[in-house]
């Protein structure tokens, strides 16, 4: 108990000391840049925990999860199939690395032109612009898959839903979730600033459009939103991380031990 | 007087290797490969490292085409691995899956082949044949090395195959371990029937194993010599070690495979 008293502390010291400073250094601010925090936490609580987050939060995450659901699922997909295939690899190579050299906000005024404002148009730029880390990470993951493992699989004659499903996934899996966390993070970057180019609600257009109506209050308040979404987005991702590959991290201390 | 019995084994020839050649481009590995292994049999394969023996095992294995030549399995050429083959393979860290328990291992070859409780049947006797009772639900990392190549063995009894072939399966477990696991796969030879066809480059291990040891030459290879240990069986660290005949076969392929060295680096 007194250990965890402890890391709690070691954890939440650094962030309660910030907010401390910001809280009583910003008390009597006038500066209309600076508001005091206490009144960006008000506008917080009366714009995010009303019907603010039914009619903009809500909208933003749901399209955020639909967006990077299909780059996860498509980058993994079409990552499986290039990688067992060296002549599809082969081919689609200099396509792929002339596709991610592109910086992915540069496809919004593409992606405008085709979807028009709407759920669609952020959706397809989050799925387009995120799969990269996903799909090239699992291509990579499927192709150092060890030759005597290979050897087994051919040996013991294993179908190909087990040799796909049970080997060459999960063997590729500690690198496809370092390459979801990229598109992770990606997808969160892409959808508030698809959200902040062309769009009539949502957060990212709450936080930019407070910004040029001059409401300074509700611009603070809208970023803590932001950073909340993320931080809890990277949060459930970790917690689903370490629970599928806890095979790995067992298998990495028990070497480290040896 | 050493009695000459090898007992149970047949004459009925269960696999034949014949004319065997492999090259990669130039470079010629496998020399015409020709032998035989009857039912029942213990086979070791020994040579030199580097002496093509992992070459040979995937061909055999029907992991590999040769250039030339062919493998009969139960009267069958073979182009693919056969249904009734398991391989035990050298590197046990490599071939078992971390990512599953050491009973869902064994079981991943003949998942849904067999109904349920057949399948945990099968699992089961192959884990407490191996001695690793009680052991199913580790994962392999959870396990010493000797351990890990139980499971390995387990896994290829599972898939209750007419022959065993092992690739050099203990040349990464220390000396003791090493002896309890020769001993270990004497029993399950008895126990479960099976061929096994054992690839090595340790020679006392071949001789003490072995029904008949065929004597590999340096690259490009051919079975240079081919001969029956005439060792009683059951065997015995320590007394079958010490009997005449076993010195005699053991400096026999000892000075067989120093020739074939020292003519491989001419």
């Amino acid at each position: 108990m007194r250990t965890l008293f402890k890391d709690m502390g070691l954890l939440l010291w650094l962030p309660i000391t910030i907010l401390l400073a910001w809280w009583f250094g910003s008390a009597n601010s006038t500066s209309i840049y600076f508001p005091p925090l206490e009144l960006i936490l008000e506008t917080f609580a009366r714009d995010w925990l009303g019907p603010r987050f039914v009619t903009d939060a809500l909208p933003s995450i749901g399209k955020f999860l639909v967006g990077f659901g299909i780059a996860a699922a498509g980058g993994v997909f079409l990552g499986m199939l290039i990688g067992l295939s060296r002549r599809l690899n082969a081919a689609l190579d200099p396509l792929i690395q002339f596709l991610r050299a592109i910086p992915p906000p540069a496809i919004l005024p593409i992606a405008l032109l085709l979807f028009g404002i709407g759920a669609s148009m952020n959706i397809a730029v989050i799925a387009l612009g995120a799969i990269w880390p996903a799909l090239l990470n699992t291509i990579d993951g499927v192709r150092a898959l060890d030759l005597q493992v290979i050897d087994m699989t051919k040996s013991y004659r294993l179908s190909p839903a087990k040799r796909i499903f049970k080997v060459l996934l999960p063997a590729a899996s500690p690198q496809i979730f370092a390459g979801l966390r990229v598109t992770l993070q990606m997808s969160i970057i892409l959808i508030v600033v698809s959200e902040m180019f062309a769009s009539t609600s949502g957060i990212g257009f709450y936080v930019l459009n407070s910004q040029q109506l001059f409401a300074v209050p509700e611009t603070w308040a809208g970023t803590i939103v932001l950073g909340l979404l993320g931080y809890v987005a990277t949060l459930v991702f970790v917690l689903i991380e370490r629970r599928v590959l806890a095979w790995h991290r067992g298998m990495y201390n028990s070497l480290e031990k040896a | 007087m050493i009695p000459l019995s090898t007992s149970t084994i047949s004459t009925e020839t269960i696999m034949a290797v014949e004319g065997l050649r492999k090259s990669y481009g130039e470079a010629q590995i496998l020399d015409g490969i020709d032998f035989t292994v009857n039912k029942g049999e213990f086979v070791c394969i020994v040579g030199p490292s580097g002496s093509g023996k992992t070459t040979l095992l995937r061909c055999i294995a029907g992991l590999q085409a040769p250039t030339e030549g062919k493998t009969m399995f139960e009267g069958v050429e073979v182009t693919e691995p056969p249904a009734k083959l398991a391989v035990v393979f050298q590197d046990y860290s490599r071939s078992l899956l971390p990512w599953m328990t050491v009973q869902e291992n064994v079981m991943l070859p003949i998942e849904g082949r067999f109904p349920k409780e057949e399948l945990a049947e099968r699992v089961k006797k192959a884990l407490v044949s191996v001695g690793l009772a009680g052991k199913g639900k580790l994962y392999p990392w959870q396990m010493s090395g000797g351990m890990q190549q139980r499971a390995a063995i387990a896994r290829g009894l599972a898939y209750n195959p007419d022959v065993l072939l092992m690739d050099e399966p203990f040349a990464a477990v220390d000396a003791q371990t090493r002896v309890e696991l020769e001993d270990l796969v004497l029993r399950l030879r008895d126990e479960y029937n099976t061929t096994v066809l054992f690839v090595t480059h340790d020679i006392d291990e071949a001789v003490y194993l072995a029904d008949r040891v065929l004597v590999l030459s340096g690259a490009p290879t051919s079975v240079t010599e081919n001969i029956e240990t005439l060792l009683p069986n059951p065997r015995n660290q320590i007394e079958t070690k010490r009997l005449e005949r076993y010195s005699e076969v053991r400096a026999r392929v000892m000075g067989l495979i120093q020739a074939a060295k020292s003519h491989a680096s001419i």
